[in-house]
């Protein structure tokens, strides 16, 4: 049988809270970002442009149709020589720009599917009323219908952050330290993958559990 | 920025001789389409059963149910495929542990991730699942169970016959994203798509081409898939039913 031998964990707790802190800041970032940039994309969408809506259409779904794990990759290789072209000299360590670089992009491709089923959800009579009013298109959107819509769609968005919070972990495959990639390290020089990598289940878990709770009740409130 | 193009790249071969960097990429589509496919399979089965067994009457087998998706939905995914590959050898009976260390290396990469990634997906199918059962009409079963249906031929002949239907789309979003989420057995080192654009960059250091046709190839993938799944849909659907609120 395996002997576990959970001794490591206690002296790795600074170096799995520095992780922590990265996913957390991936984590925040993303969601941020995401939900500004969704919302944009959203209502570029529904709008009467038409290369606009076809625009946001073509970013969303090139988003949505290709593995995060690539998307990561695509943008350690793109944003290092971006910003070579912008300042000059590449900067020391772009992992983790690239990172919330690729994030933001990508999650604001799913959120804004939440966004565009949020303002389809308020009826249409809605615009139609406020547009009567005199208010502009941009007025009506900004000031009528995505402060109902966001109410709507509340729940989707914290269990979208819920998954991006664990998405994050796939940071591991450009080699950023994230809370996961810190607890395989720790595991891997310790020779003890086992406990770090339960350890890390455990938390993971914990967490979204929690925090899907949360949601369920909230939900239970609002509806 | 100056970049040199070369498409020509993927027609050179590959530095042991025997295959072109093409043929690289066709090796990588195979691998992604093994895994996605026979992961699906235990996704659909597992995930039908455990969809079930929530809608079932019966606490304890409904709570059981219930913490399998609680636990395969809360941790992520890449954790969950270095527990598959990494711990539970560790834990299973030593036998069992050795047995699987000794196989091939692509073996044992393909069974940890086939498993993982199955499971996880069966977790979504099972929600998907429950909530087709539910949105039927609740006089749908006490029909069956009126007739003189046992509540397992309930299942089988009134309920599920429906609620297949009605879930097809949710379940197409589900069978495109085992494609996407099979990209993670990159990191344990199976030889599927995205791991060979990463070995084309090293081998080519024409990184643009080779990422470029890499995307291509899985937005054609989930074209493809769309477009079957459409298929299915329309000739599946059930004359004259309509599902509220869609």
């Amino acid at each position: 049988m395996y002997e576990y031998d959970w001794s490591t964990i206690p002296a790795a707790l600074p170096i799995l809270w520095e992780g922590m802190k990265i996913t957390l800041q991936v984590t925040l970032t993303a969601i941020v970002v995401g939900i500004v940039w969704g919302t944009l994309l959203a209502v570029a969408r529904i709008s009467n442009s038409g290369p606009l809506a076809w625009l946001a259409a073509g970013y969303v779904n090139l988003f949505r149709s290709v593995p995060l794990v690539m998307v990561i990759l695509w943008f350690y290789l793109i944003v290092p020589q971006l910003l070579r072209a912008v300042f000059g000299t590449a900067l020391q360590d772009i992992r983790l720009a690239s990172a919330i670089t690729a994030f933001c992009l990508f999650e604001a491709a799913y959120y804004s599917e939440i966004v565009r089923a949020g303002i389809q959800s308020v009826s249409r009579g809605q615009i139609s009323a406020a547009l009567a009013l005199g208010f502009s298109y941009g007025q009506a959107m900004r000031l009528i219908i995505l402060p109902q819509a966001l109410r709507n769609m509340v729940p989707l968005l914290l269990t979208q952050a819920i998954i991006l919070f664990q998405d994050t972990s796939l940071v591991y495959v450009i080699g950023l330290a994230d809370f996961f990639g810190a607890s395989y390290k720790v595991g891997d020089r310790d020779g003890r993958l086992v406990e770090l990598l339960l350890f890390a289940g455990l938390i993971y878990f914990v967490l979204c559990f929690a925090a899907s709770m949360l949601v369920r009740i909230m939900q239970r409130k609002t509806a | 920025m100056s970049y040199n193009w070369n498409w020509g790249v993927f027609l050179q071969s590959t530095p042991s001789g025997s295959d072109t960097y093409l043929g690289w990429l066709f090796t990588g589509l195979k691998w992604t389409l093994t895994l996605s496919l026979s992961a699906w399979l235990i996704a659909l089965v597992v995930g039908g059963v455990v969809g079930v067994l929530r809608t079932a009457p019966g606490k304890a087998l409904g709570f059981l149910a219930a913490t399998y998706v609680e636990v395969f939905r809360n941790i992520p995914l890449l954790v969950q495929l270095f527990i598959w590959y990494f711990v539970l050898p560790e834990l299973v009976p030593v036998k069992l542990g050795d047995a699987f260390k000794q196989m091939n290396p692509v073996a044992q990469q393909f069974i940890a991730a086939v498993l993982c990634l199955g499971l996880f997906t069966a977790a979504r199918v099972a929600e998907q699942v429950r909530a087709g059962i539910q949105s039927l009409a609740r006089g749908q079963k006490n029909a069956g169970l009126a007739l003189g249906f046992t509540l397992p031929q309930t299942y089988r002949y009134v309920l599920l016959p429906m609620a297949v239907r009605i879930i097809i789309p949710p379940l197409t979003s589900e069978f495109l994203n085992i494609f996407k989420n099979s990209a993670v057995a990159t990191t344990i080192g199976l030889i599927e798509l995205s791991r060979q654009a990463q070995q084309l960059v090293d081998y080519t250091a024409q990184p643009y081409e080779a990422f470029i046709a890499v995307t291509v190839i899985y937005l054609v993938l989930n074209v493809i898939i769309m477009g079957l799944m459409r298929k299915l849909e329309k000739s599946l659907r059930v004359p004259g039913f309509i599902v509220a609120g869609k």
